[in-house]
C-alpha cells in the first residue's frame, strides 16, 4: 500500500514541460529530478517527497517520446501517476520503467493538491483519506501487468528468455 | 476473414497473423529502429542491460541531430557514446555531421523507409514515415534497447479514425494549414491511442512534402500514427531512393473506422497554431496585429525543399523586416544542396535571413534561436508548448512556411497574399 500527498496538475501537461530539452543532456533520473515540472512549476522539484503521488487532468505526458520525462518523476522519488488520461508514448515509457500509471477518468476531478492518499497499486485501488472518496482504476492488462511487476520491459524481457 | 485498415494489415503481417483487431495486444517484428544524439543513449544502456547483439546492423538507424553540431560538452559526450556504439556494433547507418540531416527528412530521402513496413523510433515524430504507407510510430529508449536487440516489439493495436481529403488546395495553402486545421478540429487528444488514416481523391492533390509533414503531426493529436496510402506519386518518390522491395498495403473495402472526418482541401486557408497548442488554430489574416520577433524556417514537419522553395518565392527581391530575426534551417545536406543550386540560399541571404546546417535546434528549445523572456516566434515547427523554444514567457506560433516567410518580411503575423499585394 503506497500513501502519499497529492500534487495537481490541470490538462495537457506535455514533456517539455515536464523536463524540458535543455537538460536532456543526461538521461541520469537523479539528475533529471532536479528539473522535473520545472516549467509549468518551480517549486516542485525542491520541494516534492519521495513517496509523493503527482495527480493530472487529461492527456497527461503528450508530445515528446523522451523517456527522460518518466524518469524525472521516478528521479523525484514518486511511486505513481495518476490522470485522467495519458498521452501515448509516455503511458507506455512509464510501463517500460516500472511507473505505475493509474487512469480514473474524470473521477480524477475529486483528488485536490494537498490530499492524501492510499493506493493499492495491484488492485488498482485508490483511497482519498482526506475526503474519504474510494476510486478504482481501469485495470491494466494482464501483458502489461507482467511488464510494471517485473520492474520494466528490460527486466521483463530478462525473465522471458531465462 | 476480417476486413482491415491499412494499420491493421500492417500490424497483422508483422505479427505472424492473418488478422488483427483494436485493443489487441501483439508482438511484431520491426523493419527499423531509429534513434538519434538525446535518445540514443539510453537506449544502449538498455540495450547493454540485455547482453546480446544486434538483431540486424542495417535495420538500425542513428542520426545525431538533436544537438549537433554539439552545442556543448555534454551533447558532444552523447553524440560520441552513439557513434562509438555505432563503431562497435558495425552499424551501417549511422549519420555524421556533414553527412547528416534532421531524421524524418533524412531517412525518406535516403530510400530507407518503405511502405508496408513497421518502423519504431526514440522520437515522437517517427509518424513521419506513414506519408510513405508504413506503420511508423515513435516510442521510448527503453523500446528502442529493446528492439535493438531483439528486432520486436509490442503494440496494441490502434483503432482508426477516416479522413476523406476531399477538394483542391488554394494557393499559397499546403501540407502544414492541413494538419493544423484538422489537429484543431480533433483537439490535441482527439485522436489519442488512434490510427488515423488519411483516405479520398484529394490525397492526390498533395504533394509527398505535404504528406511527410501532415502525417509528421499526426502525433500532435495525440494519434499512434497518420497513415497514408501508395499511389502514383508515393511511387514515383521511392524510385530511385530505395532498394526494398515493398509492399503497397491497401485498406479494406468493409474496413471498421471508429469515425470519419471529412477534409475539403478548397475549403482551407493559411493558418496559424497561436501558444501554447497546437489545436489553438486562426487563419493567418485574422492575427496581423501581432509583432514578432523571431521567424524559423525548417525542422522535420518543414524542412524540405518544397518549404524552402515556398518560403524562397516569398523573399524573393524582399527583405526581412529590421525588427525580425530569420533562421532558415534546410532538412538535410541533400536539401541544402538543392537550396544553393537553385538559388534559394543566395535569396534567403540577400533578404536578411540567416541559413544554417541541418539541425533541430531551435524546435526544441536546443540552441540557433533561443528565444527570450516576452518574445514571440513564428515557426514551422511542430510544437508550440510553453517554454519549448526558449523562455517559460516567450511564444511560439506555429505556420507553414508560406505564412512564416510572409510574416518575416511584414514583421508580424501575415498571410502571403498581403505580402503580394504590398
Amino acid at each position: 500500500m503506497l500513501t502519499g500527498k497529492v500534487w495537481r496538475y490541470g490538462d495537457n501537461v506535455d514533456t517539455d514541460v515536464i523536463i524540458p530539452a535543455r537538460y536532456l543532456v543526461t538521461a541520469e533520473p537523479r539528475e533529471l529530478a532536479k528539473h522535473c515540472m520545472e516549467d509549468i512549476d518551480a517549486s516542485f522539484a525542491g520541494k516534492v517527497a519521495a513517496g509523493d503521488i503527482l495527480v493530472a487532468g487529461r492527456n497527461f505526458g503528450c508530445g515528446s517520446s523522451r523517456e527522460h520525462a518518466p524518469l524525472a518523476i521516478k528521479g523525484c522519488g514518486v511511486p505513481c501517476v495518476i490522470a485522467e488520461s495519458f498521452a501515448r508514448i509516455f503511458y507506455r515509457n512509464a510501463i517500460n520503467i516500472g511507473l505505475p500509471m493509474l487512469e480514473i477518468g474524470t473521477q480524477v476531478k475529486e483528488i485536490h493538491a494537498g490530499d492524501e492518499l492510499e493506493i493499492d497499486l495491484a488492485a488498482g485501488q485508490i483511497h482519498n483519506v482526506t475526503t474519504g472518496d474510494t476510486f478504482q482504476a481501469e485495470p491494466l492488462p494482464e501483458f502489461i501487468q507482467k511488464i510494471v511487476t517485473a520492474g520494466g520491459l528490460i527486466e521483463y524481457l530478462k525473465e522471458a528468455e531465462s | 476473414m476480417r476486413s482491415m485498415t491499412m494499420t491493421e494489415k500492417i500490424l497483422a503481417s508483422h505479427a505472424g497473423m492473418d488478422s488483427v483487431e483494436p485493443g489487441q495486444l501483439i508482438e511484431c517484428h520491426v523493419d527499423i529502429v531509429l534513434g538519434n544524439d538525446i535518445t540514443t543513449p539510453p537506449a544502449i544502456k538498455e540495450f547493454n542491460r540485455i547482453g546480446k547483439g544486434v538483431f540486424d546492423k542495417d535495420k538500425i538507424v542513428l542520426v545525431p541531430d538533436h544537438f549537433v553540431p554539439n552545442k556543448d560538452i555534454k551533447s558532444a559526450e552523447m553524440v560520441r557514446a552513439v557513434r562509438e556504439f555505432a563503431r562497435k556494433h558495425d552499424i551501417t547507418h549511422f549519420f555524421e555531421v556533414g553527412r547528416m540531416g534532421i531524421e524524418h527528412v533524412l531517412l525518406p530521402e535516403s530510400g530507407l523507409v518503405a511502405p508496408g513496413e513497421v518502423i519504431i523510433g526514440a522520437d515522437s515524430h517517427t509518424c513521419t514515415y506513414g506519408a510513405l504507407g508504413a506503420f511508423a510510430t515513435g516510442v521510448g529508449s527503453t523500446d528502442m534497447g529493446a528492439a535493438m536487440a531483439t528486432g520486436r516489439t509490442w503494440f496494441k493495436v490502434p483503432s482508426s479514425i477516416k479522413v476523406d481529403v476531399i477538394g483542391k488546395l488554394p494557393r499559397w495553402v499546403s501540407g502544414k494549414d492541413v494538419i493544423l486545421t484538422l489537429i484543431s478540429r480533433v483537439g490535441v487528444e482527439g485522436a489519442r491511442y488512434q490510427s488515423l488514416e488519411f483516405i479520398g481523391p484529394g490525397i492526390q492533390e498533395l504533394t509527398m512534402a505535404d504528406r511527410f509533414t501532415i502525417s509528421n503531426m499526426a502525433i500532435e493529436a495525440g494519434a499512434k500514427n497518420g497513415i497514408f496510402p501508395v499511389d502514383e506519386q508515393t511511387e514515383k518518390y521511392l524510385a530511385g531512393r530505395t532498394n526494398k522491395v515493398w509492399n503497397k498495403v491497401v485498406a479494406d473495402v468493409g474496413a471498421a473506422y471508429d469515425r470519419q472526418i471529412t477534409l475539403d482541401l478548397s475549403a482551407l486557408r493559411p493558418v496559424v497554431a497561436l501558444p501554447h497548442l497546437p489545436e489553438n488554430v486562426k487563419a493567418a489574416i485574422d492575427l496581423s496585429d501581432t509583432a514578432i520577433d523571431q521567424v524559423v524556417i525548417g525542422s522535420c514537419t518543414n524542412g524540405r525543399i518544397e518549404d524552402l522553395a515556398q518560403a524562397a518565392e516569398i523573399f524573393q527581391g524582399r527583405k526581412v523586416h529590421p525588427k525580425v530575426r530569420t533562421i532558415i534551417i534546410p532538412g538535410s545536406q541533400a536539401v541544402y544542396l538543392e537550396a544553393v543550386k537553385k538559388g534559394y540560399v543566395e535569396i534567403f541571404i540577400t533578404a536578411g535571413a540567416v541559413v544554417s546546417t541541418p539541425t533541430c535546434g531551435p524546435c526544441l528549445g536546443g540552441y540557433m534561436g533561443i528565444l527570450a523572456k516576452g518574445e514571440k516566434a513564428v515557426s514551422t515547427t511542430n510544437r508550440n508548448f510553453r517554454g519549448r523554444m526558449g523562455h517559460i514567457d516567450s511564444e511560439i506560433y506555429l505556420a507553414g512556411p508560406a505564412v512564416a516567410a510572409a510574416s518575416a518580411i511584414a514583421g508580424k503575423i501575415a498571410s502571403p497574399e498581403e505580402v503580394f499585394v504590398c
